[in-house]
């Protein structure tokens, strides 16, 4: 990259729904090859941002720019840029895992598809699974396949709408793994959770998104001294419920 | 660009067909139902049936395979329904691929899996006594009137695919399509029926469509029919795409 400005830009962001005003005014920055959360809860309006930036959805006022092109203006650039995981797995559940694959390397024109589909397949672990029919997979499966197929063509900016939403705890770590890998190699990743702790351990930014606006936003530290510092006090402390499932499980990968 | 078109088409034709093929219940659905129709009237209407023709089966074939393909469409609406609910469809819109494609490879697999059907009906046509001596050229003629066929209801069919809220939806659309033939000369000749309903089947497209298939295959003149039938469907075409290309620029925005 010759220039370091910034990978996304949004400025007076709106999107109104008939009557709904769901985006009054958003303003953010995502730092190329970091990973921005946007926190929010249901109907937040998470989603809609991510779909005009992922040039789904046209914004009624305001601009956005991905990877320095324009969403509206220069949708084809953009779209040329990013790779979009949705909230529903956006995978053929008719087709295997690998044709799955194959398809996007296709549409992308990677050279050699066939083998990007099974570096792909082995590096989600998928390669035992890579011949059966999607429809077969677990959810977690599907999650999986669903970002690795977001990662053919290395496009430097990718949308994860809740990625983990529906997944159970393993799967959720698993999925996590992967996206700090893929920070790990500079791609910039806007994520969006109503988790609180998938932000925390993920992000380099929050951004917390509030009935349509962003109300706050910074590095975990910065929103930390938002509140009062904190007080020492001595608590037993109680393995979370989490903690304990994995250790029965026998999956604890911390 | 073009290039990217042709690329992009032909992964998503290769995706659709793969649907068709690995669902072949749906093959089977399509087919079934008309080749009962063509049995029925065979062998349980067609003795009480006076069209003036010795060959009953002949008579009846064009009209058997226009139901056929009324009903195959239903299953392009469904299929490009169920796309836009998973979030493939998001997915390849959000892709630097030419859009159109991601239409383009339902039309091109209903021409396909329709092709198929038709044939599977004409094979079981031949094995009850359908026949024709008809040329190359009469076949090509055919065979064109029925590929305008199917991609004026399948430009319908992709309308509804993208309009429908529920999967019925997008597949019921095609009942009264299934259902026209049978008010038309497709089993009966239009003169036995009563004014009104004679004046409804003696203008509706199928009515030109079967009689110019009729033609075709006995050698006769088709005379002003042929550009009737062909009127309709090219008009249905235009009118189905316009449609589904609003209805799709409504989808993405």
């Amino acid at each position: 990259m010759p220039t370091r400005a910034p990978a996304i830009e949004v400025a007076g962001l709106e999107k109104s729904y008939k009557d709904l005003k769901v985006l009054k005014g958003v303003d953010l920055t995502v730092d190329r090859g970091s990973v921005f959360a946007l926190l929010g809860s249901n109907g937040a309006g998470k989603t809609t941002i991510v779909r005009i930036l992922a040039t789904l959805l046209k914004p009624d006022a305001g601009t956005a720019t991905v990877n320095e092109f324009d969403v509206v203006s220069q949708a084809a650039h953009v779209r040329e840029s990013i790779s979009l995981t949705g909230q529903f797995a956006a995978v053929d559940e008719i087709l295997s895992g690998r044709e799955n694959l194959v398809m996007i390397a296709k549409l992308r024109r990677v050279p050699d598809p066939g083998d990007v589909a099974d570096d792909l397949l082995k590096r989600f672990d998928l390669a035992d699974a890579g011949g059966r029919r999607v429809g077969t997979y677990s959810g977690g499966m599907r999650r999986r396949l669903d970002i690795a197929m977001s990662l053919i063509g290395d496009p430097p900016v990718i949308f994860l709408d809740e990625p983990t939403t529906g997944l159970d705890p393993e799967a959720r770590l698993e999925v996590w793994e992967e996206i700090r890998k893929l920070a790990g190699g500079g791609t910039t990743v806007l994520l969006t959770t109503q988790y609180l702790d998938e932000a925390e351990k993920l992000a380099d930014r929050i951004a917390i998104l509030h009935q349509g606006t962003i109300i706050v936003t910074g590095t975990l530290a910065e929103l930390r001294q938002l509140l009062p510092p904190a007080q020492a006090e001595l608590v037993e402390r109680q393995p979370t419920l989490e903690e304990i499932f994995l250790a029965i499980v026998g999956k604890e990968k911390r | 660009m073009t290039a990217h078109v042709l690329n992009d088409t032909g992964v998503m034709l290769d995706r659709s067909l793969k649907h068709v093929t690995r669902s072949l219940d749906t093959i089977i659905t399509v087919t079934i139902m008309p080749i009962a129709f063509l049995l029925l009237f065979r062998y349980v209407f067609g003795g009480a049936i006076q069209t003036g023709t010795d060959n009953y089966t002949n008579y009846l074939m064009p009209g058997v395979l226009l139901i056929a393909i009324a009903s195959g469409i239903s299953y392009t609406g469904f299929r490009l329904f169920n796309d836009m609910q998973g979030g493939i469809f998001e997915r390849f819109n959000s892709m630097p691929i030419a859009r159109s494609s991601v239409l383009w490879g339902h039309v091109l697999t209903s021409l396909v899996s329709n092709a198929i059907s038709v044939l599977v009906i004409i094979g079981v046509g031949l094995i009850i006594g359908f026949r024709t001596s008809a040329g190359v050229l009469a076949w090509l003629a055919v065979t064109g009137i029925l590929v305008i066929f199917t991609l004026a209801l399948t430009w319908l069919a992709i309308v509804a695919g993208l309009s429908a809220s529920t999967p019925d939806g997008a597949s019921a659309f095609s009942y009264p399509l299934i259902f026209l033939p049978f008010i038309s000369s497709a089993f009966v000749p239009t003169e036995t029926m009563p004014g009104p309903v004679r004046a409804f089947a003696e203008n509706q497209p199928v009515t030109s469509i079967v009689n110019s298939i009729r033609a075709l295959w006995a050698e006769q003149p088709v005379g002003h029919e042929i550009w009737i039938a062909l009127a309709w469907c090219v008009g249905i075409l235009i009118i189905a795409y316009l449609f589904a290309m609003a209805a799709y620029r409504r989808k993405i925005a």
